[in-house]
């Protein structure tokens, strides 16, 4: 411990320096996550790769330890706020210097549901993957739902509750979007503790997305899938 | 009727004194239940029932319920004629009422330990006067520092409280038993996360009469004397 206390980031080479922020994002050190950010661009670092060599990799490995069990829901969450603080000082940059982008998500927390944790993270980890992050908020409806993707036009819908008596009310928004026949002109993305995979399909999502990491792998991977789709009909 | 043989003696501990002869009900409790249990099978005179519960830390790992439940009554399907589950569905998604299903065990019903309290329609109005509401049951009030404050970290990292409950409004204690020091305690809690505290007394509400009615149902002879109830 009284080694790590002394340790000087800016006295580490950019090897060393990453792997400390990784532990630094790991243990919750939102200045030590900060303080590194801003010596990796003094060294002339992109913003992109320090987004995505420093921060997301660090909350990669967060993501994984939480999924074995050998992280909590506190540690994430101090993880998270770390994470938060670096891209802080990134986003503005990464505005001006351009990044490489995944697509655009709309995500919030259903109606008569307040929770959002889960929802916050997800739309972290999905902005650190380079995805445009339209965040609704907390107890929203169906009419709230439409409303943004018709005004954010989206490639992703992501949903998310907490409790069980209101994960049913994503099969009202999918069945509304259905309705209007726009549901295939969305990729659907569900979560949220008491969900799973079952559920997912049962209200008609396209998938069920178990933590914040998966959700990013699966956006992707959905993403992926549509642009090749999109490529096969030209 | 003593408590000591309804196997509540040690908490939540099985009475399996008799080996080789089945019982003839156990329930499988929430943890956070086991004191209310106690009390409404002391209060109602039943004999014969055995109760064993998971641990009350699964509130906060829903995930982990319909596992521990099932390992559980697999565990004691053999040594039972009846098992009942008093286990609200806690955040399981339907999992454990779909498991529960498969081993024709009963469950009580609702969602949650506050609704099956205060029952389903009047919780659900509370729930719609303010969405924003952290429910505490006498036990969860009992021991909110242990499950809320250390449990989420919050003793850790003080600054997470805002993380978990900022979207919160108000505290509201649903009330087992008329106890000034857990009132106390409930207005800290409130004051401690910042909410406003609001206060209702439920009694043991449908926990009570779902075990009245498992220890009524299929044992009762011809003349309508029930074993289990004196």
């Amino acid at each position: 411990m009284a080694d790590e206390e002394d340790i000087v980031l800016s006295e580490l080479n950019d090897e060393e320096l990453v792997q400390q922020m990784h532990d630094d994002l790991y243990d919750g050190l939102a200045d030590e996550v900060v303080e590194g950010t801003e010596i990796l661009l003094s060294r002339g670092w992109t913003p992109y790769d320090t987004l995505t060599k420093a921060l997301v990799e660090g909350m990669r490995i967060v993501g994984i330890d939480f999924r074995d069990g050998i992280l909590f829901v506190p540690e994430v969450l101090m993880a998270a706020n770390s994470m938060k603080s670096g891209m802080g000082i990134l986003r503005p940059l990464l505005v001006e210097t351009g990044a490489p982008k995944m697509g655009k998500i709309v995500i919030g927390t259903v109606k008569g549901d307040i929770h959002d944790i889960g929802k916050n993270l997800v739309g972290m980890m999905m902005e650190g993957a380079g995805f445009e992050v339209v965040d609704l908020g907390i107890n929203i409806d169906v009419d709230k739902y439409l409303a943004a993707l018709e005004e954010h036009e989206p490639d992703i819908l992501g949903m998310s509750a907490l409790l069980t008596t209101t994960m049913p009310y994503m099969k009202v928004v999918i069945d509304t979007m259905k309705e209007k026949g726009i549901r295939n002109d969305y990729i659907v993305l569900v979560g949220g503790a008491p969900l799973n995979e079952a559920f997912a399909e049962n209200v008609g999502a396209d998938a069920y997305c178990r933590d914040a990491a998966v959700a990013v792998e699966i956006a992707k991977e959905w993403m992926s899938r549509r642009q090749g789709s999109a490529l096969a009909a030209t | 009727m003593d408590v000591a043989t309804t196997g509540l003696s040690t908490g939540c501990d099985l009475d399996q004194g008799r080996a080789g002869i089945m019982r003839p009900l156990l329930i499988i409790a929430c943890g956070a239940l086991a004191r209310e249990v106690g009390w409404v099978i002391k209060a109602n005179g039943i004999d014969g029932v055995d109760l064993t519960c998971l641990p009350a830390e699964l509130h906060n790992y829903p995930d982990r319920i319909t596992p521990e439940m099932a390992d559980k009554i697999d565990a004691n399907t053999d040594k039972y004629e009846r098992i009942v589950a008093l286990y609200a569905d806690c955040g399981t998604g339907g999992t454990l009422d779909a498991m529960l299903a498969t081993k024709n065990v009963e469950r009580i019903g609702g969602p949650h330990c506050y609704a099956f309290y205060s029952g389903e329609d009047a919780f659900e109005m509370m729930h719609e006067d303010e969405l924003g509401t952290l429910y505490l049951t006498d036990y969860l009030v009992r021991f909110f520092d242990r499950l809320i404050i250390k449990g989420l970290g919050i003793d850790r990292h003080p600054e997470l409280r805002d993380a978990y409950f900022g979207n919160y409004k108000r505290l509201m204690y649903l009330a087992q038993t008329e106890d000034n020091s857990l009132v106390e305690k409930a207005k800290d809690a409130a004051a401690t996360l910042g909410l406003e505290y609001a206060y209702r007394f439920t009694g043991y509400g449908g926990l009570g009469d779902f075990i009245v009615e498992q220890a009524k149902k299929g044992h009762e002879d011809a003349d309508g004397n029930n074993s289990l109830l004196a």
